[in-house]
């Protein structure tokens, strides 16, 4: 009746999980029961869940993104307190629980952290940037979100329902097929992944389509912001890269679920295949990341220092080859798997070619800096925090790129210090900088200075003193994924890097700090006239919060930096450009299919992972059933009369005028 | 400069002489039909990508065969005949069924698009059988690897012949209902698209699967 | 259920701790004991070198940049038109990959002169040594000398030593950090090795790939032994009651624990071929407890 489901799924003899998933099911309750009594459910469903508007749906990314960014912190505070602790000892974690810790902490952090803010800050930006009232699809938007959602579910449920995978955040045959895995933790994996994975690749679509068909007039490619050129390759990576994804994780479903014969030990299986399958997707999956980070600081950093962007056709380029590039380099993720010298020295020389492009970035950030009036806002900072610490990450992985010195290096904590280098001071950094920099667009306040400082700060100070200890374990020998160990010479490595997370816990502790005070502060940190940073791109002509049609008016792009121009016209001539006549806007209709899909899709993936088949039956039935009637509505868009239009772009007019008039004496130009 | 050099004008694309066309350069947003077909598209290419990785996963465990049967010894070339002509037939069959749509004649569009759905549904079918036999002569996935790869590449494309014919019947339920509205015919549009896809697929998977590689 | 042969009385010569003799200290590739790490850490801090001289400057510059160019201070000059310079575009791009040019000569070269299936240039004839990876121990064949180890290896200082390499289960990697290059053991595979000691030591391995609940278990020694010291370890080995046949090895290989310090006194030949062939399988069975808890 409910396969292999029984009351022992739940881990009734390990206190860690039954405690961790019994505070969190009991908040999550709470939480529930008070929006339910105080009335906030219609809201929420209306004006969030069923909202198809890509800035809300961008925020929710980011919102669930950073909710799991915590969850996999506190699996690393679990690791490295573990082996702090197990130098000729055992620890508090034993090894099946330990192996789940790991896996979970980076399957969670690549998929459902870093992913989900990226693509948060790609869908509440690359709209407002191209001067467009929202994505190709809304409603797919909507399902990629809600889907995206559902694997992250499906990832926590494992905590307290069964297991999670304990093969590492990659599935390696044949430790991950049935013989050496027969229980849950790899099916929870394999589903998550491959629901949310479609989810991802409905984004990549939508974005493509969005950035080469949908811009405002006179916006053509070179005069696009940087964050949308970035955008679009990061796109194109995910709809190039993600179907491996998909086409891989079916192929070891299918060795587990109907005895198939791709990657096992037996029939001919060849588990060689499994890994250049799954890094020809892991290598772009990194750049997926990664890219999108490097349009934010392109954007902040300019924006701090008062500059263009220096060198923007020569970033294109890069960007465009880190794109190409990223494909033919996967091999060395698995130098020491002999393929021999000629196939290793070729990848080795290809993956030096993505340090290059790279490397021009880097030059082209400060060369931005160069000539500037640099604001030392918190999102500067992270810049600065990642120029410092990323070309570190760089050089470490050029070193790696060479096989000799990967043949000593490879799986040890250099690479494992390596990857979280460029991840932590790319990605992370780029998340928090993209959060603070459009926070104030998207709620209407800034968060609150002196607290973000206080993150910057610690998350820093806390990433250098838990990662710089780890690449010289990685030197002395060290492994990863070691539950104990007993050589003296690591001892000392491994406890620095246990104080170094617990420094970026105190900055993540003052993350909520800081969303607290700013929410309570959020009158006094008000954005009245939509451009608290003095912006150079689109999004900052719209007012905080932008209307749901973003734009009253389209606007005419004549040339790179448009909103900087129309900004520089209005101060120079002292009024705004005339407003032309107010128009209607037709806007999609919200539509609860993201959410019913993903409801069902989460029933089908739980019911796939226990074996339950009148689950599975029901929920892809009813997934069907949900998506029809969607499809046969009459009616999906609505009409915003233009009295209404004309009424929010006059408050919006009205404000803007006001800081003209305050600031008529206060010449920007240089 | 006067006020009408910087007017931003209302939300419809501005046509001039010599300017881009909407969708291209600086012509404004596409229009929607060019915006949902171009999207299809890309995802037909990521499509194509996902069908690359199981033929990658084919020509890697070509002679995997664990000491069992080979392509040589159990593909029957007149079956694959048959289903290749059902296929690219029922492509012409939807190609008919779009031009009934263009002219909106819905019983010829219906009977197009009926043939097509017949003419896929014999597809499967005969796939369905091959299948069966060789899964009774022991020559299931659970064989070898090879036989694995072959299951699994050519099941996807059943898979997706499967799902298209779903897709086929909800069609023709929604334009028997709604007429030839303009959404309508959008997804008609992608459908004859995924069809015309899923032919092109099986002429890869007739050429490297049935003939390159049953010849050994 | 019959008792795997090994869990019985074991011999004299099989020392169950290997704290016997004392590890050298684990300074992995900072500290190369034979010519294939010495090669690899000279490459590795090679490239090191050329990549600093791009980044220090670098860093320096990021700092200095952004501390004169700050927005108080009235004594920089402010450039807001200047975002394009042909001269630096040519520098940016020029510098890099005049690095990249270099550093791809050194992969090529170190990639084929440092392949770790290449023989070492050594005249010296090689002993051979088979490994198989189980769940979760170390098994090593000397099909010349006959005898066979789990957990602890032996090379002579005079001669190289050639790995042939494969796993009865799951992936693993086959690594001593001092003496140089890591190399997967695949099942149904074989991969090649190609090592040696320079001086008599003591060192740590282990296995590189994450493979199970025993994974940090597997560590072994690789004791490197003047030529003299070799022979009596062989002829030692060679004393041990315990014969590596078939049986023996499913016993091994079926019982999923760790395993103390072993020797075989007699081995069959073929075995290690029948293993990397496929051709002897043993199913995993359930996991058991370490044979030996931590020291």
């Amino acid at each position: 009746m409910f396969g292999k489901l029984t009351i022992n799924a739940i881990p009734w003899d390990q206190p860690i999980p039954l405690i961790a998933g019994a505070v969190v099911g009991l908040t999550l309750l709470a939480v529930f029961i008070w929006v339910v009594i105080k009335g906030h459910l219609p809201y929420l469903w209306r004006a969030w869940i069923t909202s198809v508007d890509h800035k809300r749906i961008g925020v929710m990314y980011v919102l669930l993104g950073l909710v799991m960014l915590l969850r996999g912190f506190i699996d690393a505070v679990m690791m490295r307190s573990q082996q702090a602790l197990a130098y000729r000892a055992p620890g508090y974690l034993p090894p099946h629980h330990y192996d789940q810790i790991f896996s979970a902490h980076g399957t969670i952090m690549i998929f459902f952290a870093a992913m989900p803010i990226m693509i948060g800050l790609m869908n509440f930006a690359v709209p407002l940037q191209l001067g467009v009232r929202d994505v190709a699809f809304p409603t797919l938007n909507s399902t990629s979100f809600w889907l995206t959602a559902t694997g992250a579910l499906l990832v926590n449920i494992s905590l307290v329902v069964g297991e999670f995978a304990q093969t590492g955040w990659l599935p390696y045959p044949p430790l991950s097929e049935l013989p050496y895995s027969p229980g849950v933790g790899v099916d929870y994996y394999l589903w998550a992944l491959l629901i949310s994975g479609a989810g991802t690749l409905m984004t990549g679509i939508n974005f493509v389509t969005t950035i080469l068909k949908m811009r405002a007039p006179g916006m053509r490619y070179m005069r696009m912001s940087m964050f949308c050129w970035t955008a679009l390759a990061s796109n194109l990576l995910i709809v190039a890269a993600f179907p491996i994804l998909t086409a891989t994780l079916i192929m070891l479903v299918l060795d587990r679920y109907l005895g198939f014969h791709f990657f096992g030990n037996e029939g001919g299986g060849n588990m060689a295949l499994f890994i250049n399958l799954i890094w020809a997707w892991g290598h772009p999956e990194v750049y997926i990341l990664v890219l999108p980070a490097f349009g934010i600081f392109s954007e902040v950093i300019s924006t701090f220092s008062g500059k263009p962007l220096f060198g923007y056709r020569s970033m294109v380029i890069a960007t465009l080859g880190i794109c190409l590039i990223s494909f033919i380099v996967w091999l060395h993720h698995f130098f020491t798997m002999g393929a021999g010298s000629d196939v290793n020295a070729v990848f080795g020389i290809a993956t030096s070619v993505i340090g290059l492009v790279t490397g021009v970035k880097i030059f082209n950030w400060l060369f931005t800096m160069y000539g500037g009036r640099i604001r030392f806002k918190t999102p500067m900072l992270w810049s600065l925090g990642f120029l410092v610490t990323f070309v570190i990450g760089g050089m470490t992985g050029m070193l790696l790129a060479v096989p000799p010195a990967d043949f000593e290096l490879h799986n040890s904590l250099f690479l494992v210090a390596h990857f979280h280098n460029v991840i932590i001071s790319g990605v992370v950094f780029a998340g928090f900088a993209g959060v603070v920099y459009w926070f104030p667009k998207a709620f209407g306040f800034r968060l609150h200075e002196g607290w973000g400082k206080a993150v910057f700060w610690c998350t820093l100070v806390g990433f250098c003193v838990t990662f710089f200890p780890l690449y010289v374990a990685g030197l002395l020998g060290m492994t990863r994924r070691l539950q104990h160990y007993d050589v003296a010479e690591w001892r000392p490595w491994v406890l620095a890097a246990a104080v170094g997370v617990a420094i970026s816990g105190v900055g993540m502790l003052c993350q909520i700090v800081q969303l607290v005070v700013s929410i309570r502060d959020r009158v006094a940190l008000r954005d009245e006239t939509g451009d608290p940073w003095d912006g150079r791109s689109l999004e900052w002509a719209t007012a905080s919060p932008p209307p749901a049609f973003n734009f009253a008016f389209l606007p005419d792009v004549k040339g790179e930096e448009p909103y900087w121009a129309m900004k520089q016209r209005a101060i120079e001539t002292q009024h705004l450009a005339a407003a032309g006549e107010y128009q209607a806007i037709t806007m999609p209709k919200n539509s609860a299919t993201g959410f019913m899909t993903a409801f069902f899709a989460t029933v089908t993936g739980f019911g796939l992972t226990w074996h339950i088949w009148w689950m599975v039956g029901a929920g892809l039935v009813l997934a069907y059933a949900g998506f029809v009637w969607f499809a046969w509505r009459d009616e999906d868009e609505y009409a915003i009369p233009a009295s209404e239009v004309q009424r929010i772009d006059g408050e919006r007019r009205r404000a803007r005028e006001e800081w003209l008039a305050r600031n008529a004496n206060v010449s920007e130009a240089a | 400069m006067t006020a009408t050099e910087t007017l931003t004008l209302p939300g419809a694309p501005r046509v001039q002489a010599g300017a881009d066309a909407p969708g291209h350069g600086e012509g404004g947003p596409a229009s929607k039909r060019v915006i949902v077909g171009y999207g299809f598209w890309i995802f037909l290419l990521s499509d194509i990508i996902m069908f690359s990785a199981f033929f990658a996963a084919h020509a890697v465990l070509q002679n995997a065969t664990d000491g069992g049967p080979s392509g040589g010894d159990l593909f029957n070339s007149r079956n694959v005949a048959i289903e290749t002509a059902c296929l690219l037939f029922s492509s012409f069959t939807c190609g008919l069924s779009a031009v009934g749509a263009g002219a909106r004649r819905m019983i010829w569009t219906q009977a197009a698009l009926f043939v097509t759905g017949l003419l896929g549904l014999a597809f499967l079918l005969l796939e369905a059988h091959e299948f069966t036999t060789m899964i009774a002569a022991g020559a299931g996935p659970r064989r070898s690897a090879f036989l694995s790869s072959f299951f699994a590449l050519v099941g996807c494309h059943g898979a997706h012949v499967s799902v298209g014919l779903l897709w086929l019947g909800t069609m023709m339920a929604q334009l028997v209902i709604k007429g030839f509205r303009s959404d309508i015919e959008r997804r008609l549009l992608c459908f004859n698209l995924f069809w015309h896809m899923l032919d092109i697929v099986w002429v890869a998977i007739f050429t490297l699967v049935y003939l390159v590689g049953g010849a050994r | 259920m019959i008792q795997p042969q090994f869990l019985a009385v074991a011999p004299l010569t099989a020392k169950a701790k290997t704290s016997l003799f004392a590890l050298d200290p684990a300074l992995g590739v900072l500290d190369p004991q034979g010519p294939v790490a010495a090669g690899n850490s000279q490459i590795l801090l090679n490239a090191l070198a050329i990549m600093l001289m791009i980044v220090v400057p670098t860093l320096l510059a990021t700092l200095a940049f952004a501390w004169w160019f700050r927005a108080s201070n009235k004594r920089a000059i402010y450039r807001p038109e200047w975002a394009y310079s042909g001269r630096l575009e040519l520098i940016v791009w020029g510098i890099p990959l005049l690095v990249i040019l270099f550093l791809s000569g050194v992969t090529w070269i170190g990639s084929h002169d440092l392949d770790p299936a290449r023989p070492l240039a050594e005249e010296a004839k090689p002993v051979e040594i088979q490994v198989v990876s189980l769940d979760w121990k170390w098994l090593f064949i000397y099909p010349d000398e006959g005898v066979a180890s789990v957990n602890e290896i032996a090379l002579p200082t005079d001669r190289p030593a050639h790995f042939s390499l494969t796993s009865a289960t799951v992936m693993n990697m086959f690594f001593v950090p001092q003496l140089g290059s890591m190399i997967a053991t695949m099942n149904g595979m074989a991969t090649q090795l190609n090592l040696k000691a320079d001086r008599p030591g003591n060192y740590h391995g282990q296995s590189a790939q994450f493979s199970g609940a025993g994974f940090s278990d597997m560590h072994f020694v690789l004791r490197a032994l003047a030529p003299d010291s070799f022979t009596q370890w062989t002829a030692e080995a060679r004393k041990s009651r315990l014969a590596l046949d078939e049986s023996e090895y499913l016993a091994l290989a079926r019982a999923r624990a760790t395993s103390p310090t072993l020797f075989y006194g007699s081995i069959d030949r073929a075995l290690f071929e029948r293993i990397a062939a496929r051709r002897l399988t043993s199913e995993a069975g359930p996991i058991s407890a370490p044979a030996r808890t931590m020291e």
